[in-house]
């Protein structure tokens, strides 16, 4: 059983295509990540799954049900939202149980609700206060409760820390990671910041144009990213493509980069095909964390390159290097002192590298 | 050395902004005192008039001040003399008013308010087409309607009552209170209606427990509105009413204009003021929320 199945789902809003023949799978207990740019319809997938949104083709099942024509308190999920929408005028507590008493729950049953979740929330003080008396964190914490009581299958964020600052966004991920742990509940989270995505996320879905283009565990989304543009979204600065071919010789296989001699042997790579691979154009991908200053294995890959920029930021060095005119990044702790317009050797981890085809974009 | 010269021609330029200063601050009181005068100069000659008898309007000034407090005008013109026909006097009338305005208001206050939920909160095809339809009424004149609706009225067999006139009113405020209403709830979020969705809220639910408690200064800003413009108007009044049914304003109209013997200028300021009175009060009880719900933009949660 699955806890959550989208099938086949389409969206559109007139003539723009929002969302095109989504597929997508949650077991119970795991923690989904919707993890997109703007305008990638993360949010209105959301929303259906909420059924705050019609569907034009596909279907929703949670528990192995069909709940695509349900209404949205029928489908035992609770969301919460980025502007916290509490509502103004009544105060924490009211707000808290306002779906129970819709559900014309017991007078005993939604006491002893709310003084679970506002004890475990810490929000048992703030139970008179209205909303507008609340500071962020707290107004997040009331709204997550009011999430809380309801005791759903699914829960659903839609970007709830996109509003707060700095400091207290990396607190209440912190607080949503151990929710998570501590209740075991299944999760769909919407965000466009990949740190909150990678560091929450038991399972990403990266969406793009309405498509999900990959969906797997972070790990695999940041060492195995399935195409370029995955390649290119996760990661700061992102990964390096350097455009080039493959060579085929005796059994070996090497890239050279457009414009270049260079021949990176291309080792130990898990090809999906491994056939036509001579003259193949591709993108050579390697992030700007595995360029080295020493070599630190044995089958790293020594390279002379001119640095051209330096961008400085405190505990670390992002530099801009030349590699037969194609800009590379890479990352140095900010102790190590590189002259610009000067070569420098550097060592690339081979182990790290992720091959695209040029035409598709796709991992090869 | 220096140091003095310095310090002494400072002490003189401060000297001379302090002057200048004090010289602007009067200028602006004249100034500020001038208008106010000139604002309050017809209400000052109204409230004397009306407290004078005739023999002092004929002999004093416009200005003089009335010999004591003598509110016989103000009798006459709520109460009349008491002698039979003929004798015409605000009372009824204002009733009548009281009767057209509130529930006029009430009215086009609450459908305006529906209005402007729909049209904000639950979206639908078109929906900007009507906004644009009912914003049109904002700019029909009165007059252009003044035929169809006697005709309206006449239909439906509501012609020369209060109820007609609230039907008038109430249909011609809808464009101006769903405007408001609609400029407001835009500024909610409308996550506030999908969380109230989730939690089991239907459409009415959602607008009575959590849209209408948050509305007050728009309902404040509508009420003022409609209020003053239909208390005041006189246009409707004396098309689709005449005789008992007429609002204060007609009323007033016909007592001012229509004494066929002495101007009785004292009794004419008196009720002149007792109709604006209405409107004064619910300004006063109610004007800091007008400024308040004028300028007061997002609900933030």
């Amino acid at each position: 059983m699955k806890t959550l199945k989208i099938e086949e789902l389409s969206k559109n809003f007139g003539t723009t295509e929002v969302l095109r023949k989504i597929n997508l799978e949650i077991d119970e207990g795991n923690f989904l990540v919707l993890l997109g740019p703007s305008g990638c319809g993360k949010s209105t997938l959301l929303n259906i799954i909420a059924g705050l949104e019609t569907i034009n083709e596909g279907n929703v099942f949670i528990d192995d049900y069909n709940v695509s024509k349900v209404e949205p308190k029928d489908r035992n999920i609770a969301m919460v939202f980025q502007s916290y929408a509490l509502y103004p005028s009544m105060n924490v507590k009211e707000n808290m149980v306002f779906g129970l008493k819709q559900a014309k729950t017991s007078k005993e049953k939604i006491e002893e609700q709310l003084e679970k979740v506002s004890k475990f929330l810490q929000v048992d003080q703030l139970l008179e206060r209205k909303p507008s008396q609340l500071s962020g964190g707290q107004r997040q914490r009331v709204a997550i409760g009011r999430a809380l009581v309801r005791e759903p299958r699914i829960f659903l964020f839609d970007e709830p820390l996109s509003n707060l600052d700095a400091k207290l966004r990396v607190e209440m991920r912190r607080e949503i990671k151990k929710l998570h742990q501590q209740l075991k509940t299944t999760v769909v989270y919407v965000t466009h910041d990949q740190t909150e995505a990678m560091s929450l996320g038991t399972r990403i879905a990266i969406m793009n144009h309405g498509v999900i283009q990959q969906n797997d565990t972070p790990e695999n989304i940041y060492n195995k990213p399935s195409n370029t543009f995955v390649a290119d979204f996760i990661g700061s600065p992102s990964m390096n493509l350097i455009k080039g071919t493959l060579k085929e010789t005796s059994g070996k296989i090497f890239f050279t980069a457009s414009d270049s001699n260079f021949e990176i042997p291309i080792k130990d790579y898990e090809f999906k095909d491994k056939s036509n691979l001579n003259n193949k154009e591709v993108f050579f991908g390697l992030r700007p964390e595995h360029i080295y200053f020493k070599k630190s294995n044995e089958s790293d890959f020594e390279v002379n390159l001119r640095a051209d920029l330096s961008e400085y930021i405190g505990h670390e060095q992002i530099m801009t290097f030349d590699y037969s005119n194609q800009e590379i990044l890479a990352k140095f702790p900010s102790t190590i002192k590189i002259e610009l317009a000067k070569e420098t050797k550097l060592y690339f981890d081979l182990t790290q590298t992720s091959l695209f085809d040029a035409q598709t974009e796709e991992r090869i | 050395m220096q140091d003095s010269l310095k310090s002494s021609s400072y002490q003189q330029l401060e000297q001379k902004s302090k002057y200048t200063n004090m010289f602007l601050r009067w200028f602006l009181y004249f100034i500020l005192i001038l208008f106010a005068s000139y604002f309050i100069f017809p209400l000052y000659v109204m409230v004397v008039t009306s407290l004078k008898t005739m023999e002092e309007i004929r002999q004093g000034t416009l200005l003089s001040w009335p010999s004591g407090l003598n509110l016989d005008s103000w009798a006459v013109a709520w109460g009349g003399r008491g002698y039979g026909a003929g004798d015409t006097f605000l009372r009824p009338y204002f009733w009548n008013s009281i009767k057209m305005v509130v529930p006029a208001v009430f009215f086009s206050t609450f459908i305006g308010a529906m209005t402007g939920y729909v049209l904000t909160k639950w979206r639908f095809k078109g929906d900007q087409w009507v906004f644009l339809f009912l914003l049109f009424g904002c700019f029909i004149p009165f007059q252009a309607i003044l035929l169809p609706m006697a005709r309206t009225l006449g239909v439906l067999g509501i012609s020369n009552s209060v109820v007609g006139l609230v039907l008038v009113h109430t249909v011609y405020g809808i464009p101006f209170t769903t405007l408001f209403f609609r400029n407001y709830y835009v500024s909610v979020p409308t996550e506030l209606v999908k969380a109230a969705r989730i939690d089991g809220a239907g459409f009415f639910k959602i607008f009575f427990k959590i849209l209408l408690p948050i509305s007050a200064p728009i309902i404040v800003v509508t009420v003022i509105w409609q209020f003053t413009q239909i208390w005041n108007d006189f246009l409707f009044g004396s098309t689709f009413s005449f005789g008992e049914a007429a609002p204060i304003q007609v009323a007033l109209n016909n007592m001012v204009l229509s004494s066929t013997s002495v101007k009785e200028y004292n009794v004419d300021m008196a009720s002149a003021i007792i109709a604006g009175i209405p409107t004064l009060i619910v300004y006063v009880l109610a004007g800091k929320y007008f400024i308040r719900g004028l300028t007061s933009g997002a609900v933030k949660g």
